[in-house]
């Protein structure tokens, strides 16, 4: 890790706070996405295994929400969290915390939308199977889950691109608080506001170098997987 | 939930299966009772796998009742069935096995042991670690066997099990069939394969247009069969 | 609820909760603008406090207006802006306990190199602003309601100038901070009002230039209060009156006034002017 951190600061002539704030990024949208995860896999396996009254309506408004605009989750997420707020009691507002918060909000609907569209496709196709194997409704979510894992890496994928590249939602709840609550993309509306492109240039090129590392790592397991379990 | 004794015989009463305004089985009256298997044949479209799904309890019937050893609304505890497109779960052939195992509730302590002589019974012991959707079409019919055996079942339905295998593959699946009968395990399997019916029924039972034409002993049903669809469908004639 | 959900949770709000550089005790959560951040006053000056007394400060640098309601919900301990009016009325609604003046700076007016409103040199803000009215010549406003803004509204109403009714097509309301309304002037060379704080550390400046400097109208008063704990209990009363006590204290001002970016003071400490 070491060797990499300092081949980064080469690149951006060794800002020593660069580390703190890349650690920083990955860990706000790892969690998001984590929490994110948790949600939204047994709630879009739960929509593509039940029948209920609006389903094609809740279906349709999950698909709107992957495209929630980041500022308006922020806001709300911002007013949610103030002291004046309902739960201004934890004190998470302008701590990693809040982001997080936030950006699970915003990845959410993205894991729960693709997840349902992935269970219910290997459901039709499993369905007589499970069925006639007598499984009760938690077994088929979890062998459902557990054959499509590989498909829904693609969803925590896309979840992750999400959060790392938003800025909208962070910067109004985290506060872009220098060495606590500024990211990578935070990083780099503040350098761009103060003129410094080349500085936002390069922290832009580290952000997508993460992010592409991170896909390939993610295409490789996944790839590796389903080798060995088709 | 009740738990019979056992889940055979399974008596088809009055039942009827309708589904958008067309009628796919119409007034069956059937017992499936322990022995031989029974083979069901028919054209295509003639009801065989709705009756092979209402045996199996997956389907209920619009009208009429059917029982299993007496009983209504029995849950699969003791019934298996092998779709004639058996879905593989993307897992490897050994993992489909103890899946299933899982799923009929036997403890994990076994699961090797077990998995270890389903697989030698359908001879995919070599297999073991292959995923399963690699296998050819012949080897995932015979897991999908060894699934449906994992459940431990008294009757076990079969949906065309060799519909589309090669006559190496045939063999293979009709052999393992055998066995299961050997083992006193029903089975009940639908074919339009009249070879395959003659080779392996116990007792036959023709289906058309979502009705019982004919039942018999497979010899007297072949050789002397007593409705005019029968002698059209035997004869290799369309029967419309 | 059973074990495993029980575990899931506790986990999710161990990730929501314990996240890297939580557990900084000793410190509080200033709101101040982005003028003061993007001069980098704040980063010179802070690590002293730090040293001196351990507090962390955590600055949430937002427009003037943005802050003063950040302080309004209890969301910061200590609110550091720049526009006294809106300060004074802050502390009579009883939101701030009480405006201590720290420190002025002053405005610049940004202009091209070409100078197409023709007041280069000029030592009269009012004058020029009129001629940039008169010759339509571009100008961008930050249009956000922050302090720098703020100031730029009353200077055109001293010029004379309605500008809500008067502004042409030349007039751009950007409704952004201090350092995108100089992006947007250098991409269109177009006049701006800056602090120079922010104008001296921006660095993507193109053909940018000071137009108009030194006209008193121009210096631009900062003032810190403490939030009222009173209206939220949450305000670390101690360690934000520790902080304002040491801004307003002599060697705060000293770090104040020690500030420079290329050899040139960018703040003016004035915290014994009562009158600021």
């Amino acid at each position: 890790m070491a060797s990499d951190v300092s081949a980064l600061q080469l690149v951006l002539s060794g800002d020593p706070a660069l580390f703190a704030i890349v650690r920083l990024s990955l860990y706000v949208s790892l969690a998001a996405v984590v929490l994110a995860a948790l949600i939204g896999i047994p709630l879009g396996a739960w929509i593509a295994l039940t029948n209920f009254r609006g389903r094609q309506g809740v279906i349709v408004l999950l698909n709107a929400l992957m495209g929630l605009p980041p500022v308006v989750v922020g806001l709300a997420v911002y007013l949610a969290l103030s002291r004046s707020g309902p739960l201004g009691s934890f004190g998470l507002l302008f701590t990693p915390g809040a982001m997080i918060v936030a950006q699970t909000v915003l990845v959410a609907p993205i894991i729960a939308a693709l997840t349902r569209q992935t269970i219910e496709d290997l459901w039709i196709e499993y369905r007589d199977e499970l069925t006639a194997m007598n499984l009760g409704p938690f077994g088929r979510v979890a062998a459902l889950i557990w054959d499509a894992r590989f498909s829904l890496v693609t969803a925590l994928l896309a979840g992750f691109g999400r959060a790392a590249a938003e800025v909208g939602a962070i910067i109004i709840v985290g506060g872009n608080i220098e060495g606590f609550t500024r990211t990578m993309t935070t990083a780099i509306a503040l350098e761009t506001s103060k003129g410094d492109l080349p500085l936002a240039v390069g922290l832009g090129l580290v952000l997508i170098g993460i992010v592409i590392a991170v896909n390939a790592l993610a295409w490789t397991a996944r790839r590796a997987g389903e080798r060995l379990a088709g | 939930m009740r738990a019979p004794s056992s889940e055979l015989p399974i008596e088809f009463d009055g039942v009827t299966v309708a589904a958008g305004g067309v009628t796919i089985l119409d007034n069956i009256a059937l017992t499936l009772a322990p022995g031989a298997p029974t083979v069901l044949i028919g054209p295509n479209g003639s009801g065989k796998s709705t009756l092979l799904r209402v045996a199996m309890g997956l389907l209920a019937p619009s009208r009429g009742r059917i029982t299993w050893g007496g009983l209504e609304n029995v849950p699969p505890h003791k019934r298996a069935i092998v779709f004639q497109r058996p879905a593989m779960l993307r897992r490897s052939a050994a993992a489909n096995v103890s899946f299933a195992l899982r799923a009929a509730g036997v403890p994990r302590a076994e699961h090797a042991r077990r998995t270890g002589e389903l697989l030698r019974l359908v001879g995919l012991e070599a297999l073991a670690d292959r995923a399963a959707r690699r296998l050819s079409g012949g080897e995932q019919q015979r897991l999908a066997l060894a699934r449906a055996l994992a459940r431990d079942p008294a009757v076990l339905f079969l949906d065309e099990p060799t519909a589309s295998l090669d006559p190496v593959a045939t063999k293979a699946v009709e052999d393992i069939i055998r066995a299961v009968s050997e083992r006193n395990i029903k089975v009940v399997m639908a074919t339009h394969d009249f070879g395959e019916a003659r080779r392996l029924a116990g007792e036959v039972v023709m289906l058309h247009r979502g009705r019982i034409v004919e039942t018999g002993a497979v010899a007297s049903f072949f050789d002397a069969p007593q409705t005019p669809e029968a002698r059209t469908f035997l004869a290799g004639e369309l029967l419309i | 609820m059973n074990m495993l959900t029980r575990r899931v949770l506790i986990a999710a709000a161990a990730l929501v909760f314990a996240s890297p550089a939580f557990a900084q005790d000793k410190s509080i959560v200033v709101a101040s603008t982005t003028s003061t951040q993007d001069s980098g006053l704040f980063g010179h000056i802070l690590p002293m406090f730090k040293a001196k007394t351990g507090i962390d400060v955590k600055v949430v640098a937002q427009g003037t207006g943005q802050a003063l309601d950040t302080g309004r919900r209890g969301d910061a301990d200590v609110v550091f802006v720049h526009a006294r009016p809106a300060e004074e009325k802050f502390v009579s609604e009883g939101f701030g306990v009480k405006r201590y003046p720290v420190m002025y700076n002053d405005f610049v007016l940004i202009g091209p190199k070409s100078d197409p409103a023709g007041i280069k040199g000029s030592k009269d803000i009012v004058a020029a602003l009129s001629a940039i009215k008169a010759k339509g010549s571009d100008f961008i406003s930050r249009g956000d309601k922050s302090g720098t803004h703020q100031a730029e509204l009353n200077l055109w109403k001293v010029a004379g100038v309605d500008i809500a009714k008067d502004k042409g097509p030349w007039y751009k309301e950007i409704g952004q901070g201090m350092g995108a309304a100089l992006n947007t002037a250098s991409a269109s060379n177009a006049y701006v009002l800056a602090d120079r704080g922010t104008w001296l550390s921006f660095k993507n400046r193109g053909d940018l230039v000071i137009a108009v400097e030194g006209d008193k109208r121009l210096f631009n008063q900062y003032g810190v209060m403490l939030v009222s704990p009173e209206k939220h209990a949450s305000v670390k009363k101690d360690l934000g009156q520790q902080f304002i006590d040491w801004l307003v204290s002599s060697e705060g001002q000293k770090a104040i006034a020690d500030y420079k970016i290329n050899g040139e003071q960018l703040f003016y400490p004035n915290a014994s002017d009562s009158g600021a």
